[in-house]
């Protein structure tokens, strides 16, 4: 039945074509071939469930197609799988009713990845479609091609790509850019070709195009920033006419150039700080590059834009590139975007914090904007405390603590909680204020909310610790809270503080302890090792009174459940109980355990994360996200300027496009009657054109004539840079002149400066390793290697992906290669890869297979076999490749560590490579030979990293301590001892290698 | 870019899928539900939710949690303002945005979706190329289409993305050219115990709808365009023109949009155009609360208040009030704790109040917590700022418009703490 009707619908489609006779014939067959194949399977198991939509698909009313493609589409929207309706669908891809012919698009490219064969049976509609006259029948043909998934019509799409990047129209040119990311992610191997595409369209004029390519660039070679050189002062001058997106896109990008080409506007202040007067003498006066200025000049009108990613695209920009005085410009419109919904308010706090951090005069005015509201949810509430501590010193600390006074009684208790922090880091950075905080915190104890409680004691805990011996009553008070407060960090703490300065309160501690050695069984583990420590410390100042008590405690402890307990039980015993045997240490007991201890420094948790670009993703997280393309340092002398300048050309594409808006003030100050039909308000600016073009035939310096044009412009707003410009206007002319020489120089430069730039950045697909499964004498021509390709395998999470490459080496052709006869330990699966019909000669396929190792090592074998030939081969996995990174904060990471102790953890000494000493390269390493994420870390003398074995999600926790001389210390934690010791090795060799 | 979309309703069903690359299994919404279950409000969910291989980028509107699952670095406000804007796009197309909207016109929002993302980036927004490329639904072209089997999808192609004026159609044509301003200003501000003022400011908004043939040119100029402080424009806002006139020169997108939105800034003394008397106590020992408000008019230009609504969180304590109001009804939620009290408009000679007791917990000592007062008004025919629009003249088309334009004031994050 459906095949009767899908040769009617391809008989009337094909009646249009006017294409070759026997190409149509060849297509024909082979579509029956594939037809029959695939009604013969549907027949098996597809259930009669679809059977009426097909005949409506079958049926020639376009109203009942449209019917039955609204259903099919709801189905999908709904995620039902549809994909037995493929072959039904396909067949109206060229209907005439226009939105059947969308819908059947949207089915096409959400099921082409599956069934790549039918797919194939579309793709002439398209190539039809590119040769259009239509210039948006064109675009959505390449638009749709470039959207279907499939490996095999990459050289098609390639060559649609390229003639697309030379069409007469600037939307079918957009849209060839939005496809080169789609070829770039399924097959990285066309870059190069891409890339000369890519550089083409960077240098197309129009405002439309713009957006598009930058995304491009960012998406396939971000490291390529050479290729930006040329087109930087365009760019600057299109910006505020491209559509909003791209202008997010195209100034995260124009930030990272910056921060390569310029010098650092504000490098004499920062120096002035570290070094006084030698670096005075060295230091030479900063000129600003004119190319530096525009762009902070065209960006700075977008902080109007209503789209709060442009704004805070800008505000980052200003942030990282503008000199000091400058930034503060930023402050009002992000303030600004806080009245905006409430997830945009949380990026922008978030964000407002770091910077708020290094330039907190740029927020003071502003101080009110960031008060709480009581509707605010939560998280927004935090964010906003965070920004006030920030804030906060000796002027405004009045008004703050007032305010926060209302927040303890508000009825969100986690944000009481954070607002007693927030007062305790107030404390401690300004010390005028600390008693008053001190007080007020005290006053907080005798709260009904027990939270509360135990927050403000653990907050008071960190105070005292700066002076102790003025505060010996409120230790006192606390020692009478231990009957009531149950929160465990909150005994701990006060248990702590007793402990410490037990000298201060002599009375109350032995009684405290006492009380404590009678609930110890039941305490939680953090509590036990306080009350271990206060006994200790009584035992060695006031060992009359608590020795039987610290006996009674140590024996307790000695059989709690905890080895941590037992573990410290045994070591403190040993260190203070004074025996024949003791050693050396047990003199010295007093000293180790009544140390003074410094003063905890309460930080911001957004301290130094400016490090990340703001904006992004990786700066929210606070660890680097996929794709990150690292801010680099600025250099430290400015790379030649020359690489910029450009030949005038006739850029009279670019006229028709910019006009209506920013450009258009030109005409409208001209007064309104000229403004008659869209031809006219071309005029002035074709005029200008004409004049430049004039010129430029009776003068031969050309390049200055435009240089001029833009500075004339912008003279008004910035009169106060127009000096050191005209300054650095005349050296220019000079470069100029000189320009020959130069270029040679800055050709040299650039390859450098790539290079550079690739060694900054991780990427774990640069990592990938390559196995070989297969070698080609062995496999007849055919070679086989095998890469784990890091990606998550979609059909089951449990799986690890293999990347394998066939390539037939031989003069015939291969066919049917598929996998049989797979022998696999219990437990272990596979999920085969699709069968490859035909593998040509001299070419190159791609399959992905999923196994699920069981968290082991043990190789997959199987047959592989081709239509001749059976190889035996088979799969083994690195140790580091059976886990999958996961995201820890710091604190999880430590907490999770601290369960996985005793035999879950595994130390190895190590001594560094030498080339491996810096933290870059450690993280590199360890990337590389294991999958695991980056851990943020406080201390920069540690990495660590953490991921979760794929099958069963075992925590793996990575430590990689460095000390001098290359010596470090490595320690695993993972619950699996098996992998944790075969990764030490893996990871050790990796390291000393 | 963005790789998928899910929506996901109240009671956590995904009753939406979209892909615009290849497809991600929809149990990676399980990182969303986790945080979902960890957060103990709706508007606690974190927006950015990192996992293993993903990301996920969500916003809640309308009840609805429209999540985008992001697969490498991306600015995460460029994620969360294109989801706004779909959320606008859909309110636009259907009156509003529910789920039995979406499920209703679920080809039409499929075929949005597929229009405005290519590949995960953002490719037609503006609603003026929508609306040329997919027909708003309307009953009468619903039922057109059942009769005569035509189509939501517009049979021209969309030239909107073409021009050089992205946000104008051309050849627009009305019978009656008409273009109306609204000048609407919202009072944030938080109001202490003793009734004085910790932070005001004004946040004000031009929405137009402009209804003109042909290509207008329009320029909009203020008596006291000092008082902006801070502005942000539709992209049709010549930002020169402003920079150097401070008159706002555009050519109108047409039908509704919102021009220009700013903010006074709270150096200007702001007008509080309503006072609050409280009494809300609780005493130790009983199990009872006194609870009293009043109402008074303060700084109103002798315009009348009106529309007031006032509502406050009591604490948990509270478990029921026993309230007398002197005009309008209250409610109160015993579940949820909300008091709200629809006042409608303020009689400056008959002072609105509400009295009365509020029942605790037996035995339950007296709540530390002070609720916080939230009000909104409304005062038609006023802009508090004192803003006010000088004239707006057209160029460009010789028909002569009809011209209208509306202020008002409202209360918008209105806080008076007790």
């Amino acid at each position: 039945m459906g095949l009767i009707g899908f040769e009617a619908a391809f008989h009337t489609s094909n009646s249009i074509v006017s294409g070759s006779l026997l190409q149509t014939l060849v297509q024909f067959e082979h579509l029956m071939e594939i037809v029959k194949q695939v009604s013969s399977n549907f027949q098996c198991f597809s259930s009669l469930r679809h059977d009426d939509l097909k005949e409506m698909l079958d049926s020639n009313k376009d109203s009942l197609k449209l019917e039955a493609m609204k259903r099919i589409v709801a189905m999908i929207a709904r995620g039902k799988n549809t994909s037995d309706l493929f072959p039904a669908v396909v067949k109206n891809v060229a209907c005439k009713n226009i939105e059947v012919k969308k819908l059947v698009y949207v089915y096409l490219v959400r099921y082409a990845e599956e069934q790549q064969d039918l797919a194939l049976l579309s793709i002439s509609t398209f190539q039809r479609g590119l040769k259009d006259p239509n210039q948006l029948i064109r675009a959505s043909a390449l638009r749709v091609l470039s959207s279907i998934r499939v490996t095999i019509i990459v050289p098609i799409m390639m060559l649609a790509i390229k003639e697309a990047a030379s069409d007469m129209s600037p939307y079918v040119r957009k849209t060839a850019a939005h496809a080169i990311p789609k070829l770039y992610s399924l097959d990285p191997e066309q870059k190069d070709q891409l890339i000369e595409v890519i550089e083409k369209l960077l240098a197309d004029k129009t405002t439309l195009v713009a957006g598009s390519v930058v995304m491009a660039f960012e998406e396939v070679c971000p490291e390529r920033i050479d290729l930006i050189h040329k087109n930087y002062r365009k760019l600057c001058n299109l910006l505020i006419d491209v559509e909003e997106w791209g202008q997010v896109v195209i100034i995260n990008m124009l930030t990272r150039y910056a921060r390569t080409q310029f010098l650092n506007p504000n490098m004499n202040e920062e120096k002035d700080k570290k070094a006084e007067a030698p670096a005075m003498a060295k230091r030479k006066p900063y000129v600003m590059d004119p190319d530096h200025r525009l762009l902070l000049r065209n960006t700075k009108p977008l902080l109007q834009s209503r789209n709060a990613a442009v704004v805070m695209a800008v505000a980052q920009l200003y942030f990282h590139l503008a000199p000091k005085a400058e930034v503060g410009v930023i402050a009002k419109a992000l303030v600004r975007l806080l009245r905006s919904h409430s997830e945009v308010q949380y990026v922008v706090l978030q964000n407002v914090a770091t910077m708020s951090i290094k330039r907190r005069g740029m927020f003071e005015p502003y101080l009110k904007s960031f008060y709480i509201r009581s509707t605010d949810p939560t998280q927004i509430k935090v964010l906003k405390l965070e920004v006030l501590t920030n804030l906060a010193n000796e002027t405004n600390i009045s008004t703050i603590l007032r305010e926060f006074q209302t927040y303890i009684k508000s009825m969100d208790k986690d944000f009481v909680a954070a607002t007693i922090q927030a007062i305790g880091r107030c404390a401690t950075n300004i010390g005028e204020v600390r008693d008053t905080c001190l007080n007020g915190l005290v006053q907080l104890l005798s709260n009904r909310d027990e939270l509360v409680v135990a927050e403000s004691v653990v907050v008071i805990k960190k105070l005292l610790q700066m002076q102790p011996e003025k505060h010996s009553d409120i230790i006192k008070h606390m020692a009478k809270l231990t009957d009531n407060i149950q929160v465990p960090m909150a005994r701990a703490s006060i248990l702590w503080l007793i402990g410490e300065y037990c000298e201060h309160v002599p009375k109350i501690a032995p009684d405290v302890l006492r009380k404590m050695a009678k609930s110890f069984t039941n305490e939680e583990d953090i509590v036990k090792l306080q009350i271990i420590n206060l006994a200790a410390k009584l035992y060695l100042t006031n060992s009359k009174q608590t020795k039987l008590l610290t006996q009674y405690v140590l024996n307790l402890a000695k059989y709690d459940q905890n080895y941590d307990i037992r573990d410290r039980a045994r070591f403190i015993r040993q260190l203070i109980v004074p025996t024949e045997k003791s050693g050396a240490l047990s003199k010295y007991a007093k000293k180790l355990f009544l140390a003074l201890k410094p003063a905890p420094v309460l930080e911001s948790p957004f301290k130094d994360r400016d490090h990340f670009q703001l904006g992004s993703l990786s700066h929210l997280l606070n660890a680097k996200a996929g794709g990150y393309q690292e801010l680099p340092d600025w250099p430290e002398a400015a790379p030649d300027p020359s690489v910029r300048n450009v030949e005038v050309k006739d850029s009279v594409r670019a006229v028709g496009t910019v006009i209506y808006r920013d450009t258009g003030v030109l005409w409208a100050l001209q007064g309104p009657q000229k403004v008659e039909g869209s031809e006219g308000c071309s005029c002035p600016r074709a005029r200008k054109h004409e004049r430049k073009s004039k010129q430029r035939k009776s003068e031969s310096e050309s390049e200055s004539d435009e240089e001029e044009d833009s500075e004339s412009e912008s003279s008004q707003t910035e009169s106060e840079d127009s000096e050191s410009e005209a300054e650095v206007k005349k050296k220019k002319k000079v470069l100029k002149k000189t320009h020959f020489k130069h270029s040679s120089h800055a050709n040299m430069y650039r390859p450098f400066l790539h290079l550079l730039l690739c060694l900054q950045t991780i990427s774990p697909s640069s990592a990938l390793k390559s196995y070989e499964m297969l070698h080609r004498i062995t496999g007849e021509g055919l070679s086989v290697e095998y890469c784990f390709s890091r990606q998550p395998f979609s059909p089951d999470a449990n799986m690890v992906a293999v990347q394998m490459q066939f390539t037939n080496n031989a003069t015939s052709d291969t066919k049917n290669l598929h996998m049989e006869d797979v022998k696999l330990q219990s437990g272990m699966r596979v999920k085969e890869f699709p069968e490859i019909e035909l593998l040509p000669a001299g070419e190159m396929v791609t399959a992905v297979m999923g196994i699920d190792f069981c968290d082991s090592t043990q190789a997959a074998n199987f047959q592989l076999c081709t239509h001749t030939r059976k190889f035996f081969v088979s799969i083994q996995p690195p140790v580091g490749e059976l886990m999958r990174p996961v995201f820890l904060t710091e604190n999880e990471f430590k907490k999770e560590q601290g369960q996985l102790m005793g035999m879950n953890e595994i130390t190895e000494k190590i001594t560094l490579d030498v080339k491996c000493r810096n933290e870059h390269s450690i993280v590199q390493r360890v990337i590389t030979a294991a999958n695991l994420s980056r851990v943020p870390c406080g201390s920069d003398k540690e990495c660590r990293f953490a991921g979760r074995t794929v099958t069963s999600s075992s925590l793996v926790l990575v430590t990689v301590a460095t000390k001098e001389e290359g010596a470090a210390k490595l320690t695993i934690n993972c619950e699996k001892m098996v992998i944790g010791t075969m990764l030490v090795k893996d990871i050790l060799l990796a390291l000393t290698q | 870019m963005i790789h998928s979309l899910f929506l996901i309703n109240a009671s956590g069903d995904i009753f939406l899928e979209k892909h615009w690359k290849s497809v991600v299994s929809r149990s990676v919404c399980d990182y969303f539900f986790e945080a979902q279950e960890r957060a103990t409000e709706p508007e606690n969910v974190p927006p950015v939710i990192p996992t293993p291989h993903h990301y996920l980028i969500s916003v809640l509107r309308h009840r609805i949690y429209f999540v985008a699952v992001i697969q490498s670095e991306v600015p995460p406000l460029f994620v969360i303002e294109f989801l706004h804007r779909v959320v606008d796009t859909f309110q636009d197309y259907f009156g509003v945005c529910t789920e039995a909207a979406i499920k209703d016109n679920v080809v039409v929002v499929y075929e949005l979706l597929e229009e405005m993302l290519d590949n995960g980036f953002p490719l037609a927004t503006e609603s003026n190329i929508l609306k040329e490329l997919i027909k708003p639904p309307t009953i009468l072209r619903t039922m057109v289409n059942t009769i005569t089997g035509s189509t939501n999808v517009g049979e021209q192609l969309p030239t909107g993305q073409l021009s050089v004026v992205p946000w104008r159609r051309t050849g627009v044509k009305y019978t009656n050219n008409e273009a109306y301003f609204d000048v609407v200003e919202e009072i944030d501000a938080i109001i202490d115990k003793s009734g004085s003022t910790i932070t005001a400011e004004i946040q004000g908004v031009i929405d137009a709808c402009v209804k003109l043939t042909g290509m207008p040119d329009l320029t909009l100029s203020f008596m006291n365009p000092r008082l902006l402080d801070d502005v942000s424009f539709h992209p049709c806002v010549r930002f020169k023109r402003w920079e150097a006139e401070r008159i706002l020169s555009f050519i109108p997108p047409d039908g509704n949009f919102r021009l220009l939105s700013y903010h006074v800034s709270s150096q200007n003394l702001v007008a509080i155009p309503v006072y609050i008397k409280h009494n809300i106590t609780f005493r130790e020992g009983s199990s009872q609360g006194r609870f009293d408000l009043t109402l008074g008019p303060k700084q109103t230009m002798g315009k009348a208040v009106e529309s007031v609504l006032v509502s406050s969180q009591l604490p948990r304590g509270v478990l029921n009030a026993n309230l007398n109001p002197s005009q309008g009804t209250y409610t109160f939620d015993p579940v949820t704790k909300m008091l709200s009290w629809d006042v409608g408009k303020i009689n400056p000679q008959k002072l609105p109040s509400l009295k009365g007791t509020m029942s605790l917990q037996a035995g339950a000592s007296k709540p530390d917590e002070n609720p916080t007062i939230n009000i909104q008004l409304k005062i038609q025919q006023m802009a508090i700022s004192g803003l006010k629009v000088n004239r707006l003249d057209m160029y460009g088309e010789k028909y002569k418009p009809f011209k209208g334009i509306k202020y008002m004031t409202k209360a918008g994050k209105f806080q008076v703490r007790t």
